[in-house]
């Protein structure tokens, strides 16, 4: 089907705008009318939807295969991204290859859009290597552990992007505990002295490990942007049409001189903060019940169904594939090899340097003690 | 060559450098109509433009994490830290992001900053412009560290340091910019990694760097007229050490002093003494000693003038009662 994804707001005019954010798809699959962020998704077709769609599902089946490795000791760690996949697919999905990502660690939904091969999103959380991926060769740098410091990152990158004369624009991913971080700040304040064109990413996804929010934040976290110069977008970040919009909105501003943007994506954390967390602690049941009922791929599914665009084969035959990409992705990790113990010293420096050749000497004839 | 002071052959290396490669940016407070507040960048933003040499907000870790940023996107930034006591606001952004980042990407990724940091005492400031941090960075797995004491070494080291794809840390010994001598700009000097025997001797070898070389001579020719023969070597790189120049003069002299104006516990005197007594056990005739800092935050400025004037004595007190 070719049709495009407004027609049926137009034609019904059901609902309203979202006064609380900007919403296109309701949870329970309607299509809202929103006259500021339609139009950057008009060109959207059923088909194009139900490619989100296949999206969303097979992340979530990554994520949910990664789980079950680290439940089996196959990997040391797990940071599970259930429920924010729709800010992650949503956004990563409008970026062009030239765009450069600079992410934190949950955000491998991402990665999975970027192109990133499936065994090389758990190199890390195996414990074979310090990350996974030649950033260059996707367009995203590996995830940075310490909270919030891409933010910097992504800005000077774009304002490389602007010296060049490129109209490539970065884009920073970060968490609502993240804006709590100095790097954040100071990255808004040198995105919007130098007018770069960059893109704070913001998923409220409520929790930073078991600190609600509202311990980072009194007022919506996407009202904080303005005071230092930049426009803000809150849109709902369960709706990966949405999000689409929001951050075509904001790829437009960048790459045509105006600058920052920062969208503030509302999800929520349905998982723990990793594999070794225990959000029974502190999560309310009762919360976490209404947060599943915003699910953000059954209401895509729910409209695609209602547009005669996902029939019961198709949705078969994508949750086959999805089948199909946990297996690759357990079998490529499984397939992951143990680095050499030498191989620690490799690459702490670009040149050599003397005090690490000694020492890789040192070890080396110690390992080879063993041999004798 | 051209006779300048150490904080003109700093700039004219960065013009230098600004020249050669149109990826090199400079970024820092202060640094462009003002020239930076010991104008070693002085005229270089009237030159190269303000895309070129940044004045940047006050935040040490927006500098260095924007520097990041501007390597990745394949940049030769050039960090100006204001004074040695601001760098810790940046210190999550080095220790964590600069000095990792390639190993962290298997070697994809190169950050080839260069941060500029003036340091030590002796100039009458007040708390945080006094200080000398060089010791956390040297602790540091993937970054260099040098300082220079020379104009010749400042301007020849510092274009070194750009051209070098790893991240170095430049220490600047701000109580020396003041120091005149001559710069050959296209001089092939010593490699920065590399230490320098200052001036030859027999009895005691005494190592430093940066603000306490000129120190160090001082004591030398002191000590000469007591008939003690000083070997003076200059360390220009605390990462790595050049622990075989250092090496072969402890072998040839038995005695071994180090001193810095950094203090002492955990400090680059402790490293050298812990090398070089593994390295030269046998050829010492006196357990290796050092000179340095109290371990106490920088005084208030007019005491530490005068120590700093009473260190020459102090250095020279010391090594004759080793050799005697």
């Amino acid at each position: 089907m070719s049709t495009t994804v407004p027609a049926k707001a137009q034609k019904t005019g059901e609902k309203k705008q979202n006064p609380e954010f900007v919403q296109l798809l309701d949870p329970q699959g309607i299509r809202l009318a929103d006259d500021l962020y339609d139009p950057w998704v008009s060109d959207v077709t059923g088909d194009q939807l139900a490619s989100l769609y296949e999206d969303l599902i097979i992340v979530r089946r990554i994520d949910t295969e990664a789980t079950a490795l680290q439940r089996q000791g196959e990997l040391g760690l797990w940071p599970p991204l259930l429920g924010q996949e729709a800010a992650q697919v949503g956004s990563a999905r409008t970026l062009r290859p030239d765009d450069f990502v600079f992410s934190s660690y949950r955000e491998n939904a991402v990665a999975y859009c970027r192109g990133v091969k499936l065994p090389d999103l758990v190199r890390v959380w195996r414990g074979t290597a310090a990350s996974g991926w030649d950033p260059f060769s996707v367009g995203m740098a590996t995830p940075a552990v310490i909270i919030g410091a891409q933010t910097l990152h992504a800005t000077g990158y774009a304002v490389g992007c602007k010296m060049d004369g490129a109209d490539s624009v970065a884009v920073a991913y970060f968490g609502d505990g993240a804006t709590s971080e100095g790097d954040v700040s100071e990255a808004m304040i040198f995105a919007a002295s130098f007018k770069a064109p960059v893109i704070f990413f913001c998923q409220n996804n409520q929790w930073a490990i078991s600190e609600p929010v509202g311990l980072q934040a009194q007022r919506p976290i996407a009202d904080r942007a303005p005071g230092f110069g930049i426009p803000s977008i809150r849109v709902d970040g369960n709706d990966v049409l949405a999000v689409m919009a929001a951050t075509r909105s904001a790829l437009d501003r960048a790459r045509n001189g105006g600058g920052p943007t920062f969208i503030e994506a509302v999800t929520y954390r349905r998982g723990p903060h990793t594999t070794s967390d225990d959000p029974s602690r502190y999560v309310d049941p009762v919360v976490a019940k209404e947060w599943e009922a915003r699910d953000p791929i059954m209401r895509v599914e729910a409209f695609l169904r209602s547009e005669g665009v996902l029939t019961d084969e198709l949705a078969a035959s994508i949750q086959d594939r999805a089948d199909q990409v946990a297996a690759e992705f357990r079998a490529g990790c499984l397939g992951l090899k143990n680095p050499e113990p030498l191989s620690v010293f490799d690459n702490v420096y670009a040149t050599e340097h003397t005090g690490i050749a000694r020492q890789k000497s040192q070890y080396k004839a110690y390992l080879e003690g063993f041999d004798k | 060559m051209t006779e300048l002071t150490l904080a003109k052959a700093l700039g004219s290396g960065l013009r230098r450098a600004l020249t050669d490669d149109d990826k090199v940016v400079l970024l820092g407070e202060d640094i462009g109509k003002l020239g930076g507040v010991f104008r070693v960048t002085d005229g270089l933003q009237r030159d190269f433009g303000p895309d070129r040499v940044i004045d940047t907000p006050l935040a040490e870790a927006g500098i260095i994490g924007m520097a990041v940023g501007l390597a990745f996107r394949g940049y030769r930034p050039v960090c100006e830290i204001q004074f040695d006591g601001f760098i810790y606001p940046g210190f999550d952004q080095i220790v964590a992001q600069v000095a990792k980042l390639h190993y962290r990407t298997a070697g994809n990724v190169r950050m080839p900053l260069t941060i500029r940091v003036p340091y030590g005492g002796g100039i009458g400031a007040v708390e945080h412009h006094s200080e000398s941090p060089e010791a956390y960075f040297a602790h540091t797995a993937g970054l260099r560290v040098v300082t220079c004491s020379t104009p010749q070494d400042a301007h020849s080291m510092l274009r070194e340091a750009i051209a070098s794809d790893d991240p170095v840390l430049f220490f600047e010994p701000k109580r020396r910019y003041w120091t005149k001598g001559d710069v050959d700009e296209d001089a092939v000097g010593l490699p920065m990694g590399k230490a320098r025997v200052v001036v030859e001797g027999t009895d005691v070898t005494l190592v430093t760097y940066g603000p306490l070389v000129a120190t160090a001579l001082d004591a030398a020719v002191a000590a000469a007229d007591d008939g003690i023969s000083i070997e003076v070597i200059d360390l220009r790189s605390l990462s790595p050490v050049d622990f075989d120049t250092v090496a072969a003069s402890v072998q040839k002299t038995g005695r071994l002093v180090i001193t810095h104006e950094a203090s002492e516990s955990g400090g680059l005197g402790a490293e050298i003494a812990a090398t070089l007594t593994d390295r030269c056990f046998y050829y010492l005739e006196s357990a290796p000693v050092r000179i340095t800092g109290f371990d106490v935050p920088y005084p208030a400025a007019s005491w530490r003038i005068i120590s700093c004037q009473i260190l020459t004595a102090f250095l020279m007190g010391l090594i004759v009662r080793l050799v005697v």
